[in-house]
């Protein structure tokens, strides 16, 4: 347990460890780095550090996999990820304008988080596998699908 | 039209929880695996079952299912991997599995560990899974332990196999197999050389079979159905049903689950058609990394392994990608191209490099600054890629350029001549 790692981050870390056999501690770095980013919204050099001492790694170890997944992030961003779709299934059915519609009533582009920290606008590359509801988007992982306009803003006037 | 419509993956989809023990135990769900833990048949014969139900893989690749778990050892620590990592562009049927009937995967997975001798299985879903898909298949994992069919000495049967679920972080190239297993060992997704297959060298070293959310879903409603039922739909050499992901310009995009051969035109009908009563253009007829097939080609085509590579593309991950007459075909091609430069996992230089030359003449051509020459990239960039990589994303970012360039090379030419698309008002 140290500053970084509470109790708390520790149970939930060996919840990943208690997948793999022991002798595999490694196997934990993705759930691990996943519990961190959870409690605090974004890694940094320290809080991988964290993690590669509790799970016995050399830190570079953690430090490829956290710079590898796009699922991790290493600047603080807004509290509620929106990732909209537009790959080849969304694009076909307007996702371009879905996004730039949440760019415009956002005032912020894809990558970036709105000032007052409520909202990560992700850039989406990969295909969310919503297709048979395109245009789609994830909110905190949450699929929406079969988006108009009116009905993403209802959905992101709602969150807090 | 509609013979064997969501009978295997899809069969508790009446169910008012679909999800639910009852609601699989009510189509026949675990009767194969309490079976097997009641008189312990050897596993060979339970491969040799596979084997002739002539069951293929349901990721892309479509390889024999019985003939890959018979590649496995008899070994003391071996594993089973499901691929839940679904994200070839276009395709969504995992996901609904494992939304609507994630018991049909774990008896799959529990069947195919058994078969293969695996101590263990992982089904490793993709991040983007966390929510519905992930909370499905946790509760159901809880309810199979609950009602003993996992865990250690199963009802007495002396049997043990342990299931875990595991989640990836953001990473296409992780539902490679072999990229799947380095992220399983907690390091990024670098594709393996193969040989060794994983059959030999798999997670942590040890023998291991990795098979797909469909393939694992198919195999209990193979073993408990009468032999020859299963090879008895579909065709000769495509047996069974498949999942169809049917998205993009179409009245009512959905996953139906039919025989292998169904008719395109059935496909279509039974999504209302194209969209806006236009007509239809192309087909990408299985994942975003499949050449795509005009509207001629597609008018009398069987969704078979076997008519679609007759045709020049492939039956792939089963997405049916459907495009209306008013597509940019460049523009589509870019936006493909654009996704494949993005996820190349950069170990290989020619997909690495080439991805981006690809990416960066198309959007060059879509702005009206294409140059002749560039038609003569699209040609060669593809062919340096494919096949001098370690891994298949290579070839899945070449086809499509291949794919495209060979039935609509009139827009690009267009593009690079007037500087605009062929195709409605831009």
């Amino acid at each position: 347990m140290s500053d970084i790692l509470t109790s708390d981050l520790c149970d939930r870390i060996d919840a990943w460890l208690g997948r793999f056999p022991a002798e595999h501690r490694r196997s934990a770095v993705l759930g691990a780095l996943r519990e961190v980013q959870k409690e605090y919204g974004h890694l940094t050099p320290e809080r991988m550090d964290a993690v590669a001492d509790y799970l016995g790694l050399p830190a570079i170890q953690v430090y490829e996999v956290g710079s590898f997944y796009t699922g991790f992030q290493h600047q603080p961003v807004g509290r509620h990820t929106v990732a909209v779709c537009t790959n080849i299934s969304c694009w076909l059915r307007g996702g371009e304008e879905i996004l730039a519609h949440i760019e415009k009533s956002l005032g912020i582009r894809a990558g970036e988080s709105t000032e007052d920290g409520r909202i990560f606008l992700k850039s989406e590359e990969e295909c969310l596998a919503g297709c048979c509801g395109a245009p789609m988007m994830q909110v905190d992982h949450v699929y929406h699908e079969n988006l108009t306009p009116e009905k993403i803003d209802k959905i992101l006037e709602a969150l807090s | 039209m509609t013979r064997h419509h969501n009978e295997m993956c899809f069969a508790t989809l009446e169910h008012p929880k679909p999800w639910t023990l009852k609601a699989y135990e009510s189509v026949g769900g675990y009767r194969a695996w309490r079976k097997i833990l009641a008189e312990r048949p050897p596993r060979r014969d339970l491969i040799e079952q596979v084997k002739a139900s002539g069951l293929r893989g349901r990721g892309g690749a479509g390889f024999p299912t019985g003939m890959k778990w018979s590649f496995m050892p008899d070994c003391e620590e071996s594993y089973l991997v499901c691929n839940a990592d679904e994200s070839e562009p276009g395709t969504c049927k995992d996901r609904d599995i494992l939304r609507f009937n994630p018991h049909a995967l774990i008896e799959g997975v529990a069947i195919a560990c058994y078969a293969t001798g695996a101590r263990a299985g992982y089904i490793y879903l993709r991040e983007e899974f966390t929510d519905e898909p992930h909370f499905r298949l946790r509760a159901a994992l809880r309810e199979a332990y609950e009602t003993g069919m996992l865990g250690s000495d199963i009802r007495g049967s002396g049997i043990t196999i342990n299931l875990f679920d595991t989640l990836g972080a953001g990473a296409y190239i992780c539902g490679e197999e072999t990229a799947l297993l380095e992220s399983l060992e907690g390091k990024k997704g670098f594709p393996r050389f193969k040989p060794p297959f994983p059959a030999n060298y798999g997670l942590w070293g040890r023998p291991t079979t990795v098979n797909n959310v469909e393939t694992l879903a198919l195999v209990p409603g193979i073993l408990r159905r009468e032999p020859g039922w299963f090879d008895g739909v579909g065709t000769e050499k495509s047996p069974g049903t498949r999942c169809f992901s049917v998205s993009g310009h179409v009245s009512r995009p959905g996953n139906h689950e039919l025989p292998l051969g169904t008719p395109f035109a059935d496909l279509l009908e039974l999504c209302g058609g194209v969209w806006k009563n236009r007509e239809l253009k192309a087909v990408i007829p299985g994942g975003s990394s499949v050449p795509v097939l005009p509207a001629e080609a597609m008018a009398d085509l069987n969704m078979d392994f076997e008519s679609l590579a007759a045709a020049g593309s492939m039956l792939g991950s089963g997405a049916v990608i459907v495009m209306d007459e008013t597509t940019d075909m460049v523009k589509v091609l870019q936006r493909i191209s654009r996704f494949y430069f993005q996820e190349s996992c950069g170990q290989c230089t020619p997909c690495r490099e080439g991805t981006g030359w690809l990416y960066r003449v198309l959007t060059r051509i879509v702005e009206g600054q294409g140059t002749e020459g560039d038609l003569k990239i699209l040609e060669e960039v593809p062919a340096r890629i494919e096949g001098h990589t370690i891994c298949a994303l290579g070839d899945a970012a070449a086809w499509p350029v291949q794919g495209i360039l060979r039935h609509f090379r009139g827009e690009f030419e267009h593009y690079i001549r007037h500087g605009k698309s062929m195709v409605g008002p831009s």
